[in-house]
């Protein structure tokens, strides 16, 4: 068994198990055992790579295998990490876990619960290892169809609207997708008498220049959408509001990095010279969209609306940080999403807990928390002051490194874009310290909120796991960013190549 | 010589922070201030002993040359922009920790006592901790990018510690004031750094600061508006120095920090955070003075000098002491800055080692104030000067502490202000003559507004008090008595020596007749506040009625709050954020679904068809079946 | 070849039945009635086999031999008919086919 498929057993086992087994106690128990394996297991992945990495010398993509599948068409399995997939993989085994244990105590239909939340992740897992464009699709669609259901089923407030309407917009996106992925498919470099499906392939010898100009924009857009880019970022909203705690976090922290994430290795990578002649048109609605969704999170009230819209503002400067096409951009930026995946769930979790407790998410009925529930509140202090970019804390060594990168373009749009993502912090300052503001400080507004519990256990559990990463991100992100940059240094090297 | 210990002062309140913040509630309520309190007891203890050891012993022809003393890779972002964290030494970053180490123990002293009926004890000392760990961590920064990192930190820390009273509105009100206003700067100050670091290639203070490297960029750096990138930086990051040191027109946070504990001032927005700005600029002394000529040193002269005369002016009007405190504070700030704007390098140096030595000398009579301020309020229970009056007879150790801070804020030789101001007017004298002037007329209006504060409190109208205020217990009397022997003896300190521009010995000559002119306009305000408010009289009212419209002006402090306050209200939500709200959901989601609509609404037409009666359906067939008869009859021919 | 009746004459009757009976299929609304317009159309087609039969391929009798299968799988189609309306009727107490809509579902 290959060291990179065991990562998708896990979770199909532990789903096995799950459909096997009798229940809530079970169910929940499975669950985090299984993902708490999958956790210990990616980190012996990173160790592994580093073992490997020190010996493979200029191979970019390590643990490589292949599979045949369909001989016709060529589709094969195909897979193979380096540093970027191999961050973005524990990233998802420590939001899984954390999402297991803040649905502790789901009540309705708990086993479907878990397995929907477990064969989520294990596409996202799939997604993560593919080297095949077909198989990445695959598991893409495999992570969003359980969205739908997890939605619909488990959600609150408009939920069948909101599931539908995420669902309708991914899978229209998918659809671009899909025509992006054939076109470079069927343009793709013959291997044994066919096209292939293969990146590693593809990257090697690009398509003709107007079909990359065709192209482009159907793959960008496909996962653009998926990253809420402007104006393609309503779903996101509508869809966090309503999903489950657990949903949200898996949500905000690993979907939405799929998006950056495909942006990145099929649009960019596959097509460099139509990122660079096009990109620009991308560029400002992801520069347009930093500012934009800080300023939309400033009039909401609604916590996880607020959220959402934060997320569209980040995941902007993640997508703006990619289009600039260097290394040092687009090492911040695969830092950014791990960062503001960390993040964004630890702020979901919260929510969810408040939301447990006071019944609302309408930050203008809440005050005085801070006193009731310490411990929630002080975290939700403290992720605050991580999503606003404060040293020691993951985002702001993600930032800085996007910033460091993008100040290294002197063109005028990207000085321009740049200065205005710059300003945005304090947007981002704003809108975060008025929820802490109304909703922690202040009088306890509600007599009835001091009878709300304390954090439990398992609460306490996930929202520490997720500080600790964010903090030890933000106190040491050498290491990470070594990592990661030393995937990207090859892959930059290779565009500048293809591009000349 | 080793220094790698001197990690271990910012190391130290880190380790309090960490003590009192994870075991929070564990601890028992007592021993929260005690590990505060011998924390900042060592580090300042460690402080001295490094400071001792530089100042005496590493001495050479060259001057005294910065050390490195500790580094740690943080991260590589390029092999050129690496950043790491490191213990800089050098003559201003010692003379910050000394200070920082210092006024943090009394501070932590003096809270054992203030704090003591407090709930949250153990919070405010791990806040507490936090601070002097993160103001330690800027002192000491080799790079840009630290500083900021730690500029941001000690943001934070003042935030949580603003809003220590978090069940009080007006606090919270202020907490978030103080940081949005300092984040609102500091994001100049990162554009700046980035800025600059790109067209100079480091972060690190070293090669910021390289004279010969700062003139050959002056030629060969691009132009915008006619300054070079790199003034353009450097004004960027000014603007963040003022956010922080509360220079107009960033300053408005700085009165309403007031609402923190009392010590929280006296720390925070005193003696340590709110003169980061100052050091910032010096820490980048060379490059303000080489880069263009020094045109935003020039920018940091102006703008100090007017926030020193604004802010005294409208400390004048003030009725809350500690308010009147705060604005003293940003006009000293202001004076501070001013020195630096109007200082030279290496042998014209003379008015950034005059800004350093009042940072200094005003670092202990700052404090000082704050910490008699906040005994008269724990007496009192009030910070009206309203309800104050008469106290010199209930709180004599108070009142001649407090006094000995006024006079040497109000540069009465032999205190430790006179030294200082005197150096800072020299300096300014020689530069330019309405710098000087602006300058010596705000020394006035600093003796009166502060011996009208200490008349109003400690004389005046004596009063009843419902509880007998007294002097307050010894771990508050301590840090009092300390400060003030400080705010005695501290002028004598041979600055000149020791902290420079160019790290050589500085040397001064004492201008009798300045000195004189400088410590004339003191006396002068000095008697005037003794004359309005040395006894209960309705002088001060009729002259404020007399002043009208320019008097309520002063005493609303300009409008600025109310300016602020609008355009945060009117533009930002009403005319940006609302707007791009509803553009999201009407037209983006509109447009989104509007697609979704259209799609049901076509769906619902179709699905009319299939109506169930097959009958319809029978119908239908034969009509095809007759269309396809006549279609392949009369208009396809026959294949 | 007779005289009298030419094979116009009786393919125009056959049409006309056929006719009538798809008018009645999609007009009636008794199932019923309808079941018997079905057989007025089988009856038609029945008779073209049989005419055309006699009339065009004189050698052989398949016309004829199929119009019996006609005759036995329309006598099949009216007992599977009839159930079905009998089980309708008894479902829905109506045999009028404008309420039976259970097709689009």
């Amino acid at each position: 068994m290959d060291i990179l498929t065991i990562l998708i057993i896990i979770p199909t086992l532990t789903v096995l198990a799950l459909i096997f087994a009798k229940g809530q106690k079970s169910y929940r128990t499975i669950s985090a055992v299984g993902m708490g394996i999958q956790t210990v297991y990616s980190i012996y992945l990173l160790t592994r790579y580093l073992t490997e990495r020190a010996e493979a010398g200029g191979e970019t993509m390590l643990f490589r295998r292949t599979v045949e599948w369909f001989k016709p068409w060529n589709i094969n399995y195909e897979i193979g990490v380096d540093g970027i997939s191999v961050a973005m993989i524990i990233l998802t085994a420590i939001i899984t876990l954390t999402g297991v244990f803040v649905s502790w105590r789901v009540k309705e239909l708990p086993k479907e619960f878990f397995v929907s939340l477990i064969v989520l992740s294990t596409g996202v897992f799939g997604f993560f290892i593919s080297l095949d464009l077909f198989t990445m699709f695959l598991f893409y669609e495999l992570a969003v169809i359980p969205m739908y259901l997890l939605i619909g089923i488990w959600g609150s407030g408009p939920r069948e609207y909101a599931a539908m309407k995420l669902t309708l917009m991914l899978m229209g996106a998918s659809a671009l997708l899909l025509v992006g992925i054939l076109g470079l498919y069927f343009h793709s470099p013959m291997v044994e008498g066919h096209h292939t499906f293969s990146m590693m392939a593809i990257a090697q010898a690009p398509m003709e220049h107007m079909d990359q100009l065709f192209f482009f924009p159907f793959v960008f857009v496909g996962f653009a959408v998926l990253g809420a880019m402007f104006p393609f970022h309503t779903w996101s909203p509508d869809g966090h509001a309503s999903a489950p705690t657990a949903v949200s976090m898996l949500h905000a922290g690993v979907l939405m990095k799929m998006g950056g994430y495909g942006v990145f290795r099929v649009a960019l990578l596959l097509m460099p010279t139509a990122a660079h002649e096009i990109g620009w048109i991308f560029m400002i609605l992801a520069g347009g969209g930093i500012l934009y969704g800080a300023f939309g999170a400033l009039r909401q009230t609604d916590l996880k609306y607020i959220n959402a819209y934060s997320s569209v503002s980040h995941l902007a400067l993640v997508l703006f940080a990619l289009l600039l096409m260097d290394v040092v951009s687009w090492s911040g930026s695969v830092l950014q999403m791990i960062s503001h995946g960390l993040i964004t769930a630890l702020f979901f979790a919260l929510i969810g807990m408040v939301y447990e407790r006071t019944h609302t998410r309408d930050v203008t009925k809440m005050g005085g928390l801070l006193k009731i529930i310490p411990f929630i509140g002080m975290m939700y202090v403290m992720v605050g002051m991580a999503s606003l970019g404060l040293p020691g804390m993951s985002g702001f060594a993600a930032e800085l490194a996007i910033f460091v990168g993008a100040f290294q373009h002197s063109g005028t749009l990207e000085r321009v874009l740049t200065i205005m993502a710059v300003l945005s912090i304090v947007v981002t300052a704003v809108y975060i310290l008025r929820v802490v503001g109304k909703m922690l400080m202040g009088p306890v507004t509600n007599e009835a909120f001091k009878q709300m519990d304390k954090a439990r256990w398992y609460e306490k559990t996930a929202a520490i796991i997720l500080l600790a990463c964010i903090i030890g991100i933000g106190v040491a992100p050498g290491g990470l960013y070594k990592l990661i940059n030393e995937s990207v240094t090859p892959l930059i090297e290779l565009i500048q190549k293809g591009a000349l | 010589m080793n220094w790698s210990y001197t990690i271990w002062i910012p190391l130290l309140p880190f380790l309090s922070f960490v003590i009192n913040g994870v075991l929070y509630n564990r601890l028992p309520k007592k021993l929260s201030g005690v590990i505060g309190t011998s924390a900042l007891g060592v580090a300042a203890l460690l402080s001295y002993l490094t400071a001792g050891r530089y100042f005496f012993g590493t001495t050479s022809a060259e001057g005294y040359q910065p050390i490195l003393a500790w580094q740690s890779t943080w991260m590589h972002i390029t092999d050129k922009l690496a950043i790491d964290m490191g213990v800089y030494l050098d003559p201003i970053s010692i003379m910050m920790l000394v200070v920082v180490t210092t006024i943090s123990f009394l501070v932590h002293l003096y809270s054992v006592g203030y704090m003591s009926e407090e709930e949250g004890r153990n919070r405010y000392f791990a806040w507490l901790g936090l601070f002097s760990f993160s103001m330690l961590g800027l002192v000491l920064a080799p790079n840009l990018v630290q500083t900021y990192m730690f500029w941001e930190l000690v943001g934070v820390s003042s935030f949580l510690l603003i809003g220590y009273y978090y069940d009080k509105p007006s606090a919270v009100r202020a907490a978030l004031k103080a940081f949005i206003v300092t984040r609102f700067a500091d994001v100049f100050f990162l554009i700046g750094i980035l800025l600059y670091s790109y067209y100079s290639g480091s972060f690190k203070f070293e090669d910021l600061n390289n004279i010969a490297a700062i003139q050959a960029a002056n030629s060969s750096i691009p132009v915008f508006m006619g300054l070079s990138a790199l003034t353009w930086g450097l004004m960027l990051i000014f603007v963040g120095g003022a956010g922080k040191s509360a220079m107009f027109p960033l300053h408005i946070w700085l009165p309403d920090a007031m609402e923190g504990p009392t010590p929280v001032s006296a720390l925070i927005h005193a003696a340590t955070m709110v003169v980061a700005g100052v050091y910032l600029v010096a820490r980048l002394f060379p490059a303000f003075h080489g880069s263009d000529d020094g045109f935003a040193l020039h920018v940091v002269a102006v703008v100090g000098t007017f926030s020193s005369l604004f802010a005294a002016i409208i400390a004048m009007t003030q009725m809350d002491i500690k308010r009147v405190l705060a604005f003293s504070t940003m006009s000293q700030i202001g004076y501070m800055m001013m020195g630096l704007g109007v200082s030279g390098y290496g042998e014209e140096g003379l008015g950034y080692t005059a800004s350093m030595f009042h940072l200094f000398t005003h670092a202990a009579f700052k404090a000082l104030l704050f910490l008699g301020a906040g005994a008269i309020i724990h007496a009192v229970h009030s910070n009206s000067l309203k309800d104050m009056g008469g106290l010199r007879k209930y709180m004599p150790m108070t009142n001649i502490t407090f006094l000995i801070a006024c006079l040497a804020i109000s540069g009465v030789p032999p205190f430790a202000g006179f030294f200082s101001k005197d150096m800072i007017l020299e300096a300014a004298y020689e530069h330019n003559k309405l710098i000087y002037f602006t300058g010596y007329i705000t020394a006035g209006l600093t003796a009166f507004y502060m011996f009208r504060i200490y008349f109003m409190a400690f004389w005046g109208r004596n009063r009843d008090y419902d509880h007998k205020p007294h002097d307050p217990v010894w771990s508050m009397k301590i840090p009092l008595i300390v400060l003030a022997a400080g705010s005695v003896v501290l002028g004598l300190l041979p600055f000149n020596e020791w902290v420079t521009s160019d790290l050589r010995p500085l040397h001064i000559h004492f201008d009798m007749m300045m000195a004189a002119a400088s410590v004339g306009i003191g006396v002068i305000g000095i008697i005037t506040a003794y004359l309005l408010y040395r006894k209960p009289s309705d002088a001060p009212d009729k002259i404020s009625h007399s002043l009208g419209f320019v008097y309520k002006t002063v005493k609303n402090k300009f409008y600025m709050d109310e300016l602020y306050l609008g355009i945060m209200r009117e533009v930002i939500l009403k005319r940006i954020a609302a707007p791009v709200a509803w553009f999201d959901r009407h037209i983006v989601d509109g447009t989104m679904n509007l697609i979704g609509n259209t799609t049901v609404g076509l769906s619902k037409g179709i699905k009319r068809i299939q109506s169930g009666d097959f009958q319809v359906y029978a119908f239908g067939i034969l009509i095809a079946v007759i269309f396809f008869v006549v279609l392949f009859n009369y208009f396809i021919p026959t294949i | 070849m007779e005289t009298g009746i030419q094979i116009g004459d009786v393919l125009l009757v056959t049409s006309i039945m056929f006719f009538i009976g798809v008018y009645g299929f999609v007009t009636r609304k008794n199932l019923i009635a309808v079941l018997m317009s079905l057989e007025i159309i089988i009856n038609a087609a029945a008779i073209n086999f049989v005419l055309i039969n006699k009339l065009v391929f004189t050698t052989n009798l398949h016309g004829v031999f199929f119009t019996f299968f006609i005759l036995a799988v329309a006598a099949v189609e009216v007992a599977i008919g009839l159930v079905i309306i009998l089980n309708l009727y008894r479902l829905k107490d109506s045999i009028d086919p404008e309420e039976i809509t259970t097709l689009k579902h």
